[in-house]
């Protein structure tokens, strides 16, 4: 049995326009200690996805899926109280933007011991010690001084990892991680991929990374599935995506690298979308 | 060939003063700390580094929205310090920027048309009736309609806003255009047609850009001398050969390897580490 399995997965928004389809009949499956990349260019879908499995789009979204299981449990009958039992115990996600996602007001150590008091049963010391040891896990230097720090005092690199800690403090099987280094420099990245991969393998949780970076693709999945306006493109494993795109939007977005460029011009999807037919 | 040399810049530092409070002294801080470079006519000098390494600054001071503390820049020829002469209209000409986010860069409330004639109005005496056309020139210029001369900013896409931007830019005729991170806002697809364009307009005007940008492959694809900086200082200036096959400093060879790889070879090694 899968991890997480969607089938068919349909998500409309009501707009002032009428509806607007933002996902057309998509599926997921992700197994445990498996990695898989949803790329996409913005637009295509590829955060609805998940925001829809979590729960966490606004009531203009109408929501269908002929299947939504984690686990064998059925996400789409769960009421929101027996859903928030899952929703960052078992599936829990990472944001884009870290300083963002962290509340100004409280510590890190407050806001770290928030996820531990909501889904376990530590007490006091307990939760404090499980903090440092997270803490320590993701690589925050000094843990235990740094309980006490605002978000604003941290570096954007450190609140991602904060971030992290926040979200695998109640060891998810299922990780969900929605462009979480787009806002961090190229060396950042790097450490931040590198953390976020050792901490699946070493757990072997399931790992979904959401991105439109085709080099965090190739540096992190296993499984890739291209999104485009809503629809899927192409699903193939990382290498026979890269090796031989089969999709003729997977080759645009693959020739319009521009480390793949030949000639003077960089081709463009456009270029592509005329012959293709998408 | 030093008359080709169109942008000069000597030891050029900036400090900023920051304002002490009850419990902080006042300190200064030094944002760009001696930097010297020559960009040469019709070429392309990318700037790369991460934020906070000054690569901003420079593009401020270039761009004259903020002083040099010391040092010298001349631009075509013009000695730019201004500090002490402030900006004429020529200096203006010379020199134009497009900035990273098109979507912060455009004022909602104006039309597009207005947008690209605003530079003429403020700096030429020319009639409206010729910058209008002016105008509707560079819209086909950068790709777009002439429909779209009247439209405003939140009905374009990000790649359409990021052609006006460059458009506006070019309005003048610079002979210097520095573009600070013009494609890091962009998806992959979007970020191609406008590299392309710019190539083009590089082609058409004889522009010179300084490229800011903190992405490498786009670097290597554009540029033809790169300057690496860190913590406001120059550690890395060559040509891209120079600079991509052979890195000299620690934090040069750092960003290369930190970057990256979407080539078959490296996926392979990868899952074969993995597997393992």
């Amino acid at each position: 049995m899968s991890l997480l399995e969607i089938r068919n997965l349909k998500v409309e928004f009501d707009t002032a326009k009428g509806p607007f389809k933002a996902l057309d009949g998509v599926d997921y499956t992700v197994d445990a200690g498996e990695v898989l990349a949803i790329v996409g260019e913005s637009g295509s879908g590829k955060s609805v996805a998940m925001l829809a499995t979590m729960g966490l789009l606004p009531d203009s979204a109408t929501i269908t899926a002929d299947k939504m299981e984690f686990e064998g449990l059925d996400l789409r009958t769960l009421s929101a109280k027996e859903k928030r039992k899952v929703i960052g115990r078992d599936i829990s996600m990472i944001f884009q933007e870290p300083i963002a996602s962290l509340n100004p007001c409280f510590t890190v150590g407050f806001q770290l011991s928030e996820t531990l008091k909501a889904h376990t049963d530590l007490k006091g010391k307990q939760i404090k010690d499980r903090v440092i040891e997270i803490m320590t896990a993701v690589g925050i230097p000094d843990p235990a001084g740094r309980l006490n720090a605002f978000p604003h005092q941290m570096s954007g690199g450190q609140c991602q990892r904060v971030m992290i800690a926040m979200a695998i403090a109640c060891s998810p099987k299922l990780l969900i991680a929605d462009e979480p280094t787009t806002a961090l420099d190229v060396t950042i990245q790097k450490q931040i991929l590198d953390l976020i991969v050792k901490l699946q393998q070493d757990s072997g949780m399931g790992l979904i990374m959401i991105t439109h970076d085709m080099g965090v693709v190739a540096e992190t999945a296993d499984r890739v599935i291209v999104q485009y306006k809503g629809r899927k493109m192409e699903e193939a494993s990382v290498l026979s995506l890269f090796e031989n795109p089969q999709n003729p939007y997977t080759k645009a977005l693959l020739s319009a690298l521009p480390e793949n460029a030949t000639g003077d011009r960089l081709p463009t999807v456009s270029d592509f979308a005329e012959a293709g037919g998408f | 060939m030093s008359e080709d040399v169109i942008l000069k810049v000597r030891d050029v530092y900036r400090t900023y003063d920051i304002k002490g409070s009850l419990f902080k002294k006042a300190s200064q801080l030094t944002a760009v700390k001696g930097v010297s470079l020559d960009v040469e006519r019709g070429s392309t000098l990318a700037v790369v580094g991460e934020s906070g390494c000054g690569k901003s600054t420079l593009a401020r001071m270039l761009t004259m929205i903020d002083a040099q503390t010391s040092g010298s820049i001349e631009i075509d020829g013009l000695p730019i310090d201004i500090s002490k002469t402030g900006i004429s209209k020529e200096m203006r000409q010379k020199v134009q920027i497009v900035f990273q986010n098109p979507y912060g860069s455009l004022n909602p409330r104006q039309k597009i048309g207005h947008v690209l004639e605003e530079p003429l109005l403020l700096n030429t005496d020319m009639p409206a009736a010729e910058r209008k056309d002016l105008a509707l020139q560079m819209l086909q210029k950068v790709g777009l309609q002439p429909e779209h001369y009247g439209r405003y900013p939140h009905m374009f896409s990000g790649g359409q806003r990021q052609r006006i931007a460059i458009a506006r830019a070019i309005m003048m005729k610079p002979k210097l255009l520095v573009l600070d991170e013009p494609v890091s806002a962009l998806d992959l697809s979007v970020q191609a047609q406008i590299l392309n364009l710019l190539a083009d307009l590089q082609d058409e005007m004889g522009l010179t850009y300084v490229f800011i940008s903190h992405d490498l492959s786009v670097v290597r694809y554009i540029a033809d001398k790169v300057m690496v900086m860190y913590f406001g200082e120059v550690v890395e200036y060559g040509t891209r050969d120079e600079v991509f096959n052979n890195p000299q400093h620690d934090y040069t060879k750092t960003l290369f390897a930190a970057t990256p790889r979407a080539d078959v070879e490296s996926i392979k090694k990868r899952l074969a580490a993995k597997a393992a």
